[in-house]
């Protein structure tokens, strides 16, 4: 069931400006990754402005609802927001990368506010959130865990131990959301073209059931989609959920989308503006 | 004769009896609980324990995120699956960020019954004492394991004890009291100064008495706590003596013998020697075979201090 119109515009519109944020930080830091944080925008924004109960002043608060990136690499896309949503200055996303920073390369929950597990070596991420949501059943708390992991970094062994032990532990509140966008750093060739470069990872919601978890599939640049996903997915009982987003690598600027060579490239000058015209082109228009 | 005790029994014991006071804790189990004595929690404290499966690397970052919540967990699995298998997963997920983990390493050193190499650790100092914010405490015997397993559970912050399989002496009275940090004095001596770590501490025992045997007086030293190493402690017992022999069931590069040196190579200088594994794995046998294969025998400590001593005086 499609959303609320307006909050719908609103949303949209904070994609937006997380995007514009991503490029320009990353073209201020000199360094950074583009595609994976474009890939995952919507599901941020849907996280932090819809989903999550969280309390941005008091990031700490013990009854929040925890959201683990462990697509780590991704984190700019975090940090920009975290900062549209009160964490911290959006100003202070400009210090990415900059020496003591609490804006790190790879997220750091020992230095920046709303980090709640630090992530960078793929598939170490995804252990933490089960151990959040067992601790929770332990300790009565009613909190929700998310961990978000890219396509890429599920080729990484310790996720599918993780997915067995949630599975075996029957435990439903967690919820796994991949971000399916079938591009990596460097990749496969694709139909033996050694420049087209993929994820060749096939039958990706097959193997999730395999493991004994509810899979849902929706569009995961599509706040109709992706919000009644992530509503459902808390609503399973008995096993955990995974939402797999189809994301597009590089999304909302045309000459980024689905190019591994966008991985971790710093836009030139001409580049940013160009995508920055892009983006405000893609701005929601109000109806009526 | 000594009373002889499995610290891994002990370990099995300490937890379930952490149980009924502290009710965070947790025991996290690699499917190894009927070897590393994780099932007496199991048995006795079901929900105070989890099998994590044949998964370490998940299990580990398990933990972190427990921990994250308030939880106090143990992880219980073999010391060369812990320090080796899921580095990367402790290094990001618990010493990076400073999580309270408790890891206890099982079935460390050579006497692994008769596992072979890829079971038995002689590297685990070494590579943990190396990562950031961690705690290594090696105990010498079932009394100090208790001890250990109590005070590193009230510490915040990772760290790692190492246990080992088969029972050996009891060498502390039920009086005694570890700490983080301090070395312990077991014998004092003038000819030259022993530090030993771990069980290898209650063989330099042995060897103290074979050197008195041939009139050397060694001054013998336990190091339980190989991380904050004790700086004061280790260079006053070197000055009592002038010469430092170090012993441990591990490798000699990176261990006690490495710490010591560090230690000693920047604040006290004196000739030493370095005894253990001598950078070689092991392999399948029994226990006498392997320490006499392997040299860590009293017998083979008492050659290495008469070495020290006929090169120094």
């Amino acid at each position: 069931m499609p959303i609320d119109p307006v909050m719908k515009r609103d949303l949209q519109a904070k994609a937006v400006q997380v995007r514009k944020l991503i490029l320009q930080a990353v073209h201020t830091a000199g360094a950074g990754h583009v595609g994976g944080p474009l890939s995952m925008v919507e599901i941020a924004v849907a996280m932090y402005f819809k989903i999550l109960r969280i309390d941005p002043k008091n990031s700490q608060w013990p009854d929040r609802d925890r959201y683990v990136l462990s697509k780590g690499h991704s984190c700019i896309a975090l940090y920009a927001t975290l900062a549209l949503r009160g964490f911290f200055p959006v100003e202070e996303v400009f210090t990415y990368d900059a020496m003591n920073s609490r804006m790190q390369g790879h997220p750091d929950m020992t230095k920046t506010p709303g980090i709640d597990m630090s992530s960078g070596s793929l598939g170490t991420g995804a252990s933490p959130p089960l151990g959040m949501a067992l601790a929770a059943k332990r300790l009565g708390k009613d909190f929700h865990t998310w961990v978000h992991l890219g396509d890429g970094e599920i080729q990484e062994g310790q996720v599918w131990e993780m997915a067995f032990v949630a599975s075996q532990y029957q435990v439903d509140n967690l919820t796994a959301i991949v971000d399916y966008n079938r591009v990596q750093q460097f990749g496969f060739p694709k139909d033996g073209n050694v420049r087209r470069r993929v994820n060749p990872l096939v039958q990706v919601p097959e193997k999730w059931r395999a493991f004994g978890w509810h899979v849902i599939e929706c569009d995961g640049h599509d706040f109709d989609a992706l919000i009644p996903a992530c509503e459902e997915a808390k609503t399973i009982k008995g096993r955990p959920a995974c939402i797999v987003a189809h994301t597009v690598k590089g999304k909302g600027v045309s000459f980024m989308e689905g190019d591994y060579n966008w991985h971790a490239k710093v836009p030139s000058p001409e580049e940013l503006a160009k995508a920055l015209v892009e983006l405000d082109a893609a701005l929601p228009v109000a109806a009526g | 004769m000594a009373k002889l005790i499995e610290m891994r029994a002990t370990w099995g014991e300490t937890m379930l009896e952490l149980t009924k006071t502290h009710p965070n804790v947790m025991v996290l189990d690699g499917d190894l609980g009927n070897s590393t004595m994780a099932q007496i929690v199991a048995y006795n404290a079901p929900d105070f324990y989890m099998n994590m499966g044949i998964a370490e690397q998940n299990m580990m970052g398990v933990a972190a995120g427990m921990a994250s919540v308030g939880l106090i967990p143990w992880l219980s699995s073999f010391a060369c699956f812990l320090a080796n298998r899921d580095l990367d997963q402790l290094r990001v997920t618990v010493t990076q960020p400073k999580l309270n983990v408790k890891l206890a390493g099982h079935y460390s050193g050579i006497l692994t019954g008769k596992t072979g190499k890829t079971h038995i650790d002689v590297e685990d100092i070494a590579i943990l004492r190396a990562l950031p914010h961690m705690t290594v405490v090696a105990p010498a015997d079932s009394v100090e394991c208790r001890q250990a397993i109590l005070v590193l559970t009230d510490m915040p912050g990772p760290a790692y004890l190492r246990i080992t399989r088969d029972a050996t002496p009891v060498i502390f009275g039920e009086d005694y009291r570890f700490a983080i940090g301090p070395v312990v004095p077991i014998r004092e001596g003038k000819d030259l100064t022993i530090f030993g770590t771990g069980v290898q501490t209650t063989r330099a025992l042995e060897a103290c008495d074979l050197l008195a045997s041939e009139g050397i007086s060694a001054h013998l030293v336990h190091v339980p706590t190989l991380k904050p190493i004790d700086v004061n402690g280790i260079v006053a017992a070197a000055r009592k003596t002038g010469r430092v022999l170090t012993t441990e069931d591990h490798n000699i590069i990176g261990g006690l013998g490495g710490a010591v040196a560090e230690v000693l190579g920047q604040h006290h200088p004196v000739p030493m020697k370095i005894h253990g594994l001598q950078d070689c794995y092991g392999e399948s046998g029994p226990n006498d075979a392997m320490l006499e294969k392997y040299g860590l025998t009293p017998k083979h400590i008492a050659a290495a201090a008469k070495d020290l001593l006929s090169r120094t005086r």
